[in-house]
């Protein structure tokens, strides 16, 4: 029996006349003792998948099964084996301190005094709130509203644990916790403890994460773990390139090299800085250049491309300032699939 | 099984309830509003009476419709439109995550509002009797009990029905709130009889009896005010059990059918809707 298992999940909304497909024949199977990083965009359909199988929202067809037990039929059984941890929630009543609020949801699950009262001083512990047990949660800072929200998840002692981006505007130190406490929480009992995890951030999903899938427009693209996914890219070459431009229109070069023949995808690397446009400074844009610089990863199906490459940069008004093979990471993976969906259906 | 499930229930009536409670202790300056806005109203029907030279016991009606108010807003504001609010929030998803019953949650913010509301209706009467020249005549204490608790019950059974029906409507709940806040004051009497005269057609009478302040109200007058007993508020009492036994089934209902709407169309934790 599975942890979490899916058979033809879909999920239709219908929006001003409009239908929208969410979630197009899910199949997925997550074992016991596992954790299974879904990763996807805005609008892929993660929150969707995990609102059905939390008994929040019905399949418009298929069917889902937590621990054998249909998210439909069995919803209530379901509920007591389940929890949820949305990033950037309310993690309860600002009027109630931390204590409070951890008490209140232990008695939904029916916790007796002696239990809650336990379970709780162990998560307080277990998530650094110690100094904040007493607290009213409004005058929590975002991290620590975020710990309780995760304390909140715990206090039923689930057997499945959806995490629906649960490190969302964490700072590093923050998600890092997050992070590690998850992984530490699956192994202490690594028999019944299992989590879905969804998560825009894919160094996360591979930091904790046992499988990944990845969801692109309603459907599973890729299902594997991080290291399988990452070997089936043996085939192809990814290289990061530095270019400095004066060109202002730096969107196009993406376009320019992701039609080109043999690149399997290129996206801009991110710097950490975010380029303000314009002079009343409104409009910031995350393009991946300071003043001029411009990073790309690019994903080759041959190393014999690059020359080509490089030449056309050179030839398009492009200064190349390096050019450095990498290995595969899990970006490059996603990279290859949802930018192949992507090209297939444009 | 059902002992568990019970037990569940119960536990989280009471979590649920004590949410409330707590919120009335935390925060105890949003009592001192809540009770002097009504006192402010109810005065200004004092003075008018006095001034028109209108029998001693007008005044102890608005004392009472007064201290009664206060229940009619927390049904509205703080029971009706609370599910609502609870999505807006976020809470509201923690409960459906949870295996207790929804019913079990509206039951628990109907005891706690409640108690919570009696504290405040408490003050208001005490204020109000203290200020103006109010006289009481209570003949059968227990009757009064019992016609109070049947109110109560009937006033949040309404609103635990509403609660069902604002979550499933969403925004356009608080205009429904903002609609039947003003007319009560009318229908229901709170600042005059409406029951035991006739200044109000009959037609226009009998829908106000769907309201349970209107029987609340009146029954509760008659024990309190007029000396009367359990004979004579029969009608009262049947109206107000018809209203009980109607209004929390249909809350049921209304709740399941909203949960199975909102989840089929997605709209159960989508805010701002």
């Amino acid at each position: 029996m599975y942890a979490v298992e899916t058979i033809d999940l879909s999920r239709v909304f219908e929006l001003k006349g409009r239908r929208i497909l969410a979630l197009d024949g899910i199949n997925i199977r997550i074992g016991k003792g596992e954790i299974l990083g879904l990763l996807g965009a805005n609008g892929a359909g993660k929150t969707t998948l995990v609102k059905i199988l939390s008994t929040l929202l019905l399949p418009t067809s298929g069917s889902a099964y937590i621990h054998g037990h249909d998210v439909v039929r069995d919803a209530k059984y379901v509920r007591g084996i389940i929890n949820l941890v949305s990033g950037g929630e309310t993690p309860g009543y600002g009027m109630l301190t931390v204590r409070e609020n951890l008490w209140l949801f232990s008695q939904l699950y029916g916790l007796s005094s002696g239990i809650a009262r336990e379970r709780i001083e162990m998560l307080i512990r277990d998530m650094g709130l110690e100094q904040y047990r007493d607290v009213r949660m409004h005058r929590l800072s975002t991290g620590y509203r975020q710990r309780l929200n995760l304390a909140r998840g715990f206090i039923n002692d689930p057997k499945v644990l959806f995490l629906d981006e649960p490190t969302l505007g964490l700072d590093v130190i923050n998600a890092k916790h997050m992070r590690r406490y998850i992984r530490d929480w699956v192994d202490a009992d690594g028999e019944e403890r299992t989590i879905l995890l969804t998560t825009h951030y894919l160094a996360e999903a591979e930091e904790v994460c046992d499988k990944i899938a990845i969801i692109y427009r309603g459907r599973i693209v890729a299902y594997e773990t991080p290291l399988a996914l990452k070997a089936s890219l043996s085939d192809g070459v990814s290289i990061q390139v530095e270019l400095l431009s004066n060109r202002t229109t730096k969107g196009s070069i993406v376009e320019e090299i992701s039609s080109r023949d043999g690149v399997l995808a290129c996206m801009l690397v991110p710097s950490q800085n975010v380029v303000e446009q314009g002079d009343h400074g409104g409009n910031a844009r995350y393009d991946g250049s300071i003043d001029g610089l411009t990073r790309l990863r690019i994903m080759l199906d041959d190393d014999s491309k690059i020359p080509d490459l490089v030449s056309m940069l050179v030839m398009n008004g492009y200064r190349v300032l390096s050019v450095r093979r990498d290995q595969p990471t899990l970006e490059d993976v996603y990279m290859r699939y949802v930018g192949s969906m992507g090209n297939e259906e444009s | 099984m059902v002992m568990g499930d019970l037990m569940l229930n119960l536990k989280a009536v009471y979590a649920r309830a004590y949410v409330r409670l707590k919120g009335l202790l935390r925060e105890p300056h949003w009592s001192i509003a809540e009770v002097t806005i009504p006192l402010l109203s109810l005065s200004a029907y004092v003075y008018m009476y006095t001034m028109l030279g209108a029998p001693s016991e007008y005044m102890a009606f608005v004392v009472v419709g007064g201290a009664m108010l206060a229940f009619w807003s927390n049904v509205l504001w703080g029971m009706s439109a609370q599910l609502y609010w609870e999505k807006e929030t976020g809470t509201l998803t923690y409960y459906l995550l949870a295996p207790a019953s929804r019913m079990a949650i509206l039951l628990g913010m109907a005891a706690g509002g409640a108690l919570n509301t009696t504290l405040r209706s408490l003050s208001i009467l005490m204020v109000g009797t203290l200020l103006f020249p109010v006289e009481y005549n209570i003949v059968e204490p227990v009757a009064l009990l019992i016609v109070f608790l049947l109110t109560v019950t009937a006033l949040y059974g309404m609103g635990m029905l509403f609660a069902s029906l604002f979550l499933l409507y969403g925004r356009e709940a608080t205009h429904i709130a903002d609609l039947l806040q003003e007319p009560i004051y009318l229908f229901s009497g709170i600042y005059y009889p409406v029951l035991s005269n006739q200044i109000l057609p009959y037609a226009v009478r009998l829908v106000a009896s769907i309201i349970p302040l209107t029987f609340g109200i009146d029954a509760i007058r008659l024990l309190l005010i007029m000396g009367k007993g359990m004979g004579d508020i029969m009608l009262h009492i049947v109206g107000l059990s018809l209203l009980i036994i109607v209004l929390i089934p249909l809350a049921y209902i209304a709740l399941r059918r909203m949960e199975d709407t909102s989840k089929r169309h997605g709209r159960l934790t989508l805010r701002w809707q």
